[in-house]
């Protein structure tokens, strides 16, 4: 079959790869029809997760047609059209048991090198390097997916693979991080990042109730997306200090919450600090760039909610622990628990109460697949998010 | 709970001396003992009472004796007290030669049954100092772990897998098989690498149901060891604490080598691996694998993956 494959640092390639076979009793074989490249992705595209290796399929938001299942899978058969969660969850351990999906303690077969980084192991991850599973991507042909019976929900005719497919990561990703925070009637909610998680994390705040939802970020194409498709404000922090911009909107108080939807890749608009983390980052000294996430803290009201569904890897320089803790902040956060999601935000679609489908700029066939990420990568084209159709 | 050091392991603990560090001990303190309450008997009888120097060294030699008893009977390096007592024998032996040169007739005859004496007494104590440091040494080669994982099932389904030792190879990366041939004894074969093969026959000495399990090698083994597994109630009803407790004596040689390849370089990880495989046959029923990761968990493979890499900031 045909997959995407990581060569190397900011290079990927379509290559030809034996087709997936079943190895455990609970796996299913999917035939993909649509995959993205998720925001996610760039970080390894760029090389900034380790345990990558020359030839290692992407890709961990995927959709398609089940071909084939294990003995024990008896909720799926072939024909069935599902989209799969990217966190592979055995359904089983305590905390599957406690709705902590990506936190399974069962899925990773590398949980030893993840202990020696994190100190206890996450989830594995689809096409998400050895460090969280080593397991094959879904930027291919075909997928194997493990606990098939746990992951995986049928999709109806009635929504489009362009909105399924928002499922299997970007939509519960944004939807999680407005849900940590907690949101209550006349609540403003502050979202660093609009790419497909701050947008849909937007979309989201407003869905839960949010009188007011703030988006920022530097693009103005993207920003123009939050205005025309959640009545989000904006601010470009090209532009304006976005401490100031803040209080000013919020009359001193600061947002009620803000969600982090940046993670390690960030950027900042004073061309010193981002040159100072970029520095420390190229030196290993620090792995993450977290301006957002500094700039939330600072920002948010006292006693308020930072929400952080941004991926980060390693270790954070210069965290302002003193206004966290001397403004009564709560942090929450999480690679997203797909699995408790997917049913719920899949009815509110069929229900009209969101297309989280207005995100995607560009459907593209797998083959171009090296293009797509680097339009992604380069924001060019005005590109929010590649569907990559097989 | 006892240990599971206080399984009895005679090829693990090393030779047992013929003569206890604790026996010499109080061979000194008797010997120092005479020596400093009855000067006068001890030269007599020794042949050496018409030497004006003997009054001078009998007593130095026995405070010797008392410190040499001291240090033994404290137990502490009993190997280098035992040493310590084959110096003094040497010292002895040198200034009983030196008496018997100088003497005859009956006073000769006793210097020379003195002599012999302490000759017998020098070849326990060596034989003993070497019996003493082989043990220590086959003690501090003997490897101990203790890891444990909690599973998302009750004691008594825990224990039950456990007990039926057949299922281990299940989750145990290096074995092969296991065949019990009773309820107490079965024999076990771990895979090594190159085809090497070690085999052993084992029993369960200990098997309190749902509770806990220990097992030893059976004797003739080259690689003895012991072991017991804990199956605790966790708290908050989140299962069970499985707590495993390993001692064994890679043995040197080939077969040692063979015996640490397979256990890997770092045996607590390949047992704490074969633990989460433990959890996950338990919980999920199955061993989980991957594309990167085929055997499931696996630290060779884990040493072999490299890393990528940031990019260079000019290409940034």
């Amino acid at each position: 079959m045909k997959a995407t494959a990581w060569m190397g640092t900011d290079s990927v390639k379509v290559i030809d790869v034996p087709d997936p076979k079943i190895m455990n009793a609970r796996d299913a074989i999917v035939r993909i029809s649509t995959t993205a490249i998720c925001g996610s992705d760039l970080h390894l595209y760029h090389g900034y997760i380790p345990a990558m290796r020359k030839g290692d399929i992407l890709g961990h938001e995927f959709m398609g047609e089940v071909v084939e299942v294990g003995p024990q899978v008896r909720n799926l058969a072939p024909g069935d059209r599902v989209v799969v969660p990217f966190p592979i969850a055995c359904g089983h351990c305590s905390s599957c048991q406690r709705g902590l999906y990506s936190v399974c303690e069962n899925s990773n077969p590398n949980a030893g090198i993840a202990e020696k980084i994190m100190g206890h192991s996450p989830a594995g991850i689809f096409g998400y390097s050895h460090l969280l599973g080593g397991y094959a991507g879904g930027q291919a042909e075909y997928a194997r997916v493990p606990f098939a019976d746990v992951g995986p929900i049928k999709v109806p005719d009635e929504v489009s693979d362009d909105q399924a497919v928002m499922l299997a990561d970007v939509f519960p990703t944004g939807y999680m991080g407005a849900e940590m925070c907690d949101i209550k009637p006349g609540q403003v909610i502050a979202v660093w990042g609009a790419g497909p998680v701050g947008l849909l994390a937007a979309a989201s705040a407003r869905l839960l109730g949010a009188e007011r939802v703030i988006v920022i970020d530097r693009f103005p194409y993207r920003l123009r997306l939050a205005e025309e498709h959640i009545d989000a404000e904006t601010i470009n922090y090209d532009d304006v200090d976005v401490l100031d911009a803040l209080n000013a909107m919020t009359a001193g108080r600061g947002p009620d919450a803000c969600i982090d939807a940046v993670g390690l890749e960030g950027h900042h608009g004073n061309a010193a600090m981002y040159a100072y983390d970029r520095a420390k980052q190229a030196a290993r000294v620090e792995t993450e760039r977290p301006f957002a996430l500094r700039q939330a803290i600072l920002a948010c009201r006292s006693g308020g909610v930072v929400s952080v569904v941004g991926a980060y890897g390693g270790f954070v320089d210069k965290f302002p622990m003193g206004a966290f803790m001397n403004r009564s902040l709560v942090m929450r956060t999480g690679q997203c628990h797909v699995q408790r999601y997917t049913r719920p935000l899949l009815e509110r679609i069929q229900r009209g109460e969101i297309d989280p489908s207005f995100i995607v700029s560009h459907r593209m066939p797998l083959r171009d697949a090296p293009k797509g990420y680097k339009i992604f990568q380069k924001k060019q084209d005005d590109c929010t998010k590649v569907l990559l159709k097989v | 709970m006892s240990r599971v050091d206080t399984v009895l392991l005679p090829e693990l603990d090393g030779p047992v001396p013929a003569t206890p560090p604790s026996a010499l001990g109080l061979l000194s303190l008797a010997l120092g003992v005479g020596t400093l309450v009855a000067p006068g008997p001890v030269a007599r009888l020794t042949g050496v009472d018409d030497s004006p120097a003997a009054r001078a060294v009998l007593p130095a030699i026995g405070l010797r004796e008392l410190g040499s008893a001291a240090g033994l009977l404290s137990g502490r390096r009993p190997a280098g007290w035992a040493w310590s007592r084959v110096a003094g024998d040497a010292m002895d032996l040198t200034l009983l030669g030196r008496a018997l040169a100088d003497r005859g007739g009956a006073r000769r005859r006793r210097v020379a049954l003195t002599t012999l004496a302490v000759a017998g007494i020098t070849a326990v104590d060596v034989l003993a100092a070497v019996r003493v440091g082989q043990a220590r040494r086959a003690r501090a080669r003997v490897i101990r772990l203790e890891i444990a994982v909690t599973v998302n099932r009750s004691p008594a389904e825990a224990y039950r897998f456990w007990r039926d030792m057949e299922n281990l190879p299940r989750f145990m990366a290096h074995l092969e098989s296991v065949r019990a041939d009773d309820l107490r004894r079965s024999h076990w074969i771990a895979r090594g690498p190159a085809g090497h093969r070690v085999e052993w026959d084992a029993e369960i000495i200990d098997d309190q149901p749902n509770k806990s399990i220990t097992w030893r090698s059976l004797p003739g083994t080259g690689v003895p060891n012991a072991g017991r597994v804990c199956f605790v109630p966790a708290p908050g009803d989140r299962g069970t604490e499985v707590r495993v407790e390993l001692r064994y004596a890679p043995p040197a040689g080939a077969l040692g080598r063979a015996v640490a390849k397979i256990l890997g370089e770092e045996p607590e990880q390949q047992v704490r691996d074969d633990l989460r495989r433990f959890k996950q046959v338990l919980e999920t029923g199955e061993v989980i694998r991957s594309e990167g990761s085929p055997n499931g968990i696996s630290v060779r493979q884990q040493a072999m993956q490299r890393p990528a890499q940031p990019l260079p900031a000019s290409r940034r």
